[in-house]
């Protein structure tokens, strides 16, 4: 059977991808955070999963004005790297693992989650900086990300976004669907975005250090509690992009002491100010 | 009866719900085509021209023109949709973000790099944080008019 092995946690600041892109990793400015991730690269290479499920937020990118999914999941065979008004990032397509999403669709959705199935959408961003930080720099022609990737979409452009609550209990789901599939799969599931910044009006430029700390601690210690954090206080205390951050709490959610199992190894934990408008944090949780 | 919209008392923040995002349909929408190399080509060449195709407000149409992300918001803008015109102008998320507070580049960018704006002050309209309408605008720009 289909099993997750860990729960990796990251920011996806789209100007460490352009750092990435330009050569700029080695920049005084740049340097600190990137260090902040040579040990996640290396436990990548020593903990290589068969699919990634990785969740993420687009950026009005697949999805305009014109439909606005709350859950999407890609079922696609391949991704294409969208052009988001600079041309496409220059890093190899996402290959898809069809059979594994839709298996987890229709579970989830006899689960009663409402998700949206998508086969064809170009992945921003929010999907490959994640990849980018954890792989390193990849050609985009002659190399390849190390492993399928499934891409789960989640509105936090247009309020309300679902709540910390409902993600947590996605988690949940989903980890019973991996479960239910029958090949031997290693199964990392990625939460992404965040964490405090706010990218907009006299506003800008929040983050909130203490809050975004003390909310790791509890996403790690009690995910429960964490999961009641309303999202009036995400707006008011972590920025009103820092809502992210629901997102982490559906890869919380897949985790093994949800389902009754004992806690996770805490393996890397990484917290830096700024990256560009963003408080980056990061977290790497192994199954016991 | 009506919905609660707790975050109606954030200072200097708008938050992109459905009334916004139905006032913004046209705006935002034009931000979208954007992501096409050929209509930014399009745009930068006459920007006049190419909004006139979009069945968008005046206001909308010149919030656009003068680059004001603040006003351009409170038209039913979401910054997702218009970094596709900052991207366009090969303007970057900071720059953008940097403009809607009146700081210049240099001031913003030193606030982010000493740790960020602070959340003191700025939780609620009617606190004194930086945010707040009374401190409008930011940096060197509030001594030039006096504030």
């Amino acid at each position: 059977m289909a099993r997750i092995t860990a729960s990796v946690y990251t920011s996806h600041v789209p100007a460490i991808g352009a750092a990435m892109d330009l050569g700029k990793t080695q920049e005084p400015y740049w340097q600190p955070l990137f260090k902040g991730y040579d040990f996640s690269r290396q436990w990548l290479k020593e903990n290589q999963p068969d699919v990634i499920f990785l969740v993420y937020n687009d950026h009005a990118t697949a999805f305009s004005l014109d439909m606005i999914p709350t859950f999407a999941i890609g079922t696609a065979a391949q991704y294409q790297p969208a052009d988001e008004g600079f041309g496409p990032r220059p890093v190899p397509q996402v290959i898809g693992h069809p059979e594994l999403a839709s298996h987890i669709a229709q579970s989830v959705i006899q689960q009663d989650f409402d998700l949206t199935i998508v086969n064809n959408m170009p992945v921003d961003h929010g999907l490959t900086v994640p990849l980018s930080l954890m792989c390193g720099q990849l050609d985009p022609v002659t190399q390849a990300w190390p492993c399928p990737v499934i891409p789960f979409a989640v509105n936090v452009v247009q309020y309300p976004v679902p709540s910390g609550q409902r993600c947590f209990n996605l988690g949940q789901a989903i980890r019973k669907a991996v479960e239910s599939f029958d090949e031997d799969l290693n199964v990392q599931i990625w939460g992404t975005g965040g964490m405090s910044h706010q990218l907009q009006g006299p506003r800008a430029g929040l983050i909130n250090r203490q809050w975004d700390n003390a909310w790791l601690d509890q996403l790690i210690a009690d995910p429960a509690a964490c999961a009641q954090v309303p999202h009036i206080e995400y707006v008011r205390e972590a920025g009103s992009e820092g809502i992210e951050l629901v997102m982490w709490l559906i890869a919380r959610g897949a985790m093994a002491d949800v389902a009754g199992g004992p806690p996770p190894r805490v393996a890397h934990r990484f917290y830096h100010v700024p990256a560009s408008n963003t408080a980056v944090g990061h977290l790497i949780l192994e199954n016991n | 009866m009506a919905l609660d919209k707790p975050y109606l008392n954030i200072p200097g923040t708008t938050i992109f719900d459905a009334e916004q995002s139905r006032k913004g349909y046209h705006l935002n929408q034009f931000c979208m085509s954007l992501m096409k190399a050929a209509n930014r080509e399009r745009f930068k060449t006459d920007p006049r021209a190419y909004l006139d195709g979009w069945p968008m407000s005046e206001e909308q149409k010149q919030a656009v023109l003068d680059m004001d992300l603040n006003r351009a918001m409170a038209l039913g803008g979401n910054i997702y949709f218009l970094a596709k015109i900052g991207a366009t102008h090969g303007l970057s998320f900071q720059q953008m973000a940097g403009s809607m507070t009146g700081m210049s580049e240099e001031e913003y960018r030193a606030m982010m790099l000493s740790g960020g704006r602070s959340v003191e002050g700025n939780r609620f309209i009617g606190e004194d944080g930086d945010a707040q309408a009374q401190h409008q605008p930011q940096g060197r720009a509030a001594r030039k008019t006096g504030n």
